[in-house]
């Protein structure tokens, strides 16, 4: 308790040097919390979006689809096992049919994703039931980037041309019923959706579908023969490969922002210790030992992270908390051309383990870097140092 | 008197297609003047573009399913070439010194912002073995008088379901060509022109292709030269060849 009591006054007794270290500290502290926070929510943001538009609890692919690989679209189309009829039936599982297509906005040609699905879907959020109608029209479904590039709009009329599963060319005029806005561009870039049924019919493929994406996770049961299943966690590991890289890639900025401030602690502390040499010949003259000094001047060193918290926190939770409430924005075009589930608004999580494990890191980062010079202290003979004799 | 007289208009039509030679007969004898075993071209294709002409030169060499291309001109465009191998079709581009295989949507493309897509130029079956061919009509293109034949896919595995082509009566090659989608929307039209005569057959030098459902003037395919069943030199048709 006297070791803190001293190292606080030492610390206020220096002042601005004291809150210059401080300030840099706490902006470091700061800065590496927000970035975290960003990353955070940007991950929970994509993954929630992802199982909402697109995954689902699991899925099921036909063995040879490979969304990465074009070669295999063809092929890829397999009867849906009757085991899952009952789930399809009650609306926990969905079946989706993929194939290629061209479409010819005013005249344009543009390769398209042509996917199938039940108008009675409930697995995701698509708006499948706008692609219910009355009469022979096809209604289809596309979202905002696919209306953006393709400079479609509700209620156009578009030609839709395709191969059948023999190879055989088809074209129809389909209408878009609806545009949707979703954040994961792998349910809308270069996509069109169709009802499941039309397509079954265009392709020549009754009762087929590429994938079944299910509201149930099946993990524990036994799969179709010419299924593979895919869990949700499978799934998401790309989006979570990315958060891990971009995680990594904002390590080095967290380095260099903590060398910053600790380099500035570290220069604080050697003159310090410097400059107080007669003081550490009194302590120890009055009956300190050389470890309790040592322990001195680290404490009053490792202070500096325990101030800059307060600081930071001080002007961080109102920052952060209004991060957190309000978001932040990105520009339309930067979230539709990154390719992977980023939001025009991302809300920054800044769970407790976050905030505590990165003051625990900064506050043992400072005491070793404040510890390092410290040492220097007991190779001090006490005699000189009450002498002021540089040592 | 009103029964004679329906009883001759369901006949007319009976006598009418007797006048008109058996499809197959006219299938036949367009695939003898369109196909052969072996073929080399040297042409030119002019993509008509909303603001401007673009003019490519090649050279095409072609064996039962195998074809090699090479493109002479324009200067961007030389050195490139395309081989298609069965079902399989490579392009090497000198730029990049690579060479990719052409598959999925990227057949649907334009091949080299023409009219004609990638997946056009794969398709090889001879029309008489794809298609059962009725003559329905009569017509006159360019003076000259055809025939009106409509093809019906008699295999799954065609591009075009259907196709109604306007023969030449007496040289028995196509003046016209249209193709069309299963649903019955027109896809593509083909007007064949500069009909000469060539090692005993007649072969259009001058083929404008357009794609109706495409913007744009189409695409002309002018053939310069052109040599029937000569020997090709097998390398040609090796994935080797592409970057020589």
């Amino acid at each position: 308790m006297r070791t803190i009591k001293l190292a606080l006054r030492n610390l206020f007794g220096a002042g601005l040097r004291t809150w210059l270290n401080v300030f840099v500290l706490s902006m470091a502290f700061v800065m590496i919390i927000f970035f975290r926070g960003f990353l955070s929510g940007w991950d929970h943001q994509a993954k929630h979006d992802m199982i909402e538009w697109e995954i689902g609890e699991s899925q099921f692919w036909q063995e040879t689809y490979d969304p990465f690989d074009p070669f295999t679209l063809n092929e890829s189309h397999a009867v849906i096992p009757k085991q899952y009829n009952q789930l399809i039936e009650d609306g926990k599982m969905t079946p989706v049919l993929i194939t290629q297509g061209t479409i010819y906005p005013d005249g344009r040609m543009q390769s398209v994703l042509l996917k199938g699905i039940s108008t009675r879907n409930n697995v995701i959020a698509l708006p499948t039931d706008m692609l219910d109608t009355e009469g022979e029209e096809i209604n289809a479904i596309i979202g905002t980037v696919m209306a953006k590039n393709s400079k479609l709009k509700e209620g156009d009329y578009v030609v839709l041309r395709w191969r059948d599963v023999h190879g055989t060319f088809d074209a129809v005029e389909i209408k878009i019923a609806a545009i949707f806005d979703c954040d994961v561009p792998s349910v809308d870039a270069g996509q069109i959706w169709i009802p499941l049924q039309s397509l079954q019919q265009m392709m020549g493929t009754p009762n087929e579908a590429t994938i079944l994406i299910s509201g149930v996770d099946h993990a524990e049961e036994a799969y179709p023969a010419g299924w593979i299943f895919k869990s949700q966690h499978d799934l998401l590991s790309d989006i979570e490969e990315l958060i891990k890289t971009k995680s990594i890639g904002g390590s080095i900025m967290y380095v260099i922002l903590m060398l910053l401030a600790m380099l500035a602690i570290f220069d604080t502390q050697v003159l310090s210790i410097f400059r107080r040499q007669r003081e550490i010949g009194t302590f120890v003259a009055l009956g300190m030992t050389r470890g309790e000094v040592v322990r001195m001047f680290t404490v009053e060193g490792a202070m500096h992270a325990v101030l800059a918290m307060i600081v930071g926190a001080i002007y961080g939770i109102p920052l952060f908390w209004f991060m957190a409430t309000k978001g932040i924005a990105f520009p339309v075009e930067a979230t539709q051309d990154f390719g992977v589930a980023l939001a025009d608004v991302i809300y920054p999580v800044f769970s407790m383990m976050l905030i505590f494990g990165t003051s625990l890191l900064v506050l043992i980062t400072t005491a070793i870097v404040s510890w390092i010079p410290a040492r220097k202290i007991s190779r001090m003979k006490p005699t000189d140092a009450i002498r002021g004799k540089l040592q | 008197m009103k029964k004679i007289t329906l009883i001759i208009l369901a006949i007319l039509p009976l006598i009418t297609l007797g006048q008109y030679p058996d499809g197959k007969e006219v299938l036949d004898r367009i695939d003898k003047n369109m196909t052969a075993d072996r073929t080399v071209t040297k042409a030119s294709m002019v993509v008509h573009g909303r603001r401007s002409d673009r003019t490519m030169e090649m050279i095409t060499y072609t064996e039962g399913e195998r074809s090699y291309s090479e493109y002479l001109a324009p200067a961007r465009e030389k050195g490139t070439k395309m081989l298609k191998l069965e079902d399989k079709l490579y392009i090497y581009s000198p730029s990049t010194d690579r060479t990719i295989q052409i598959s999925g949507h990227m057949l649907r493309q334009s091949m080299m912002g023409s009219d004609l897509s990638y997946e056009d130029m794969m398709e090889e079956n001879k029309l008489e073995d794809a298609y059962d061919a009725v003559v329905t009509g009569e017509e006159k293109i360019e003076q000259k008088r055809c025939y009106i034949l409509e093809l019906i896919a008699n295999k799954k595995d065609v591009n075009y379901y259907m196709r109604k082509v306007w023969v030449d009566t007496e040289r028995y090659i196509p003046m016209k060509e249209e193709l069309y989608a299963k649903s019955g929307k027109m896809l593509k039209t083909t007007i064949l022109s500069d009909i000469r005569q060539v090692d005993g057959r007649w072969y259009p030098y001058k083929i404008a292709f357009k794609d109706m459902l495409k913007s744009g003037e189409g695409t002309e395919f002018i053939v310069e030269e052109i040599s029937f069943n000569k020997e090709i030199p097998e390398h040609l048709f090796t994935k080797g060849a592409l970057r020589k």
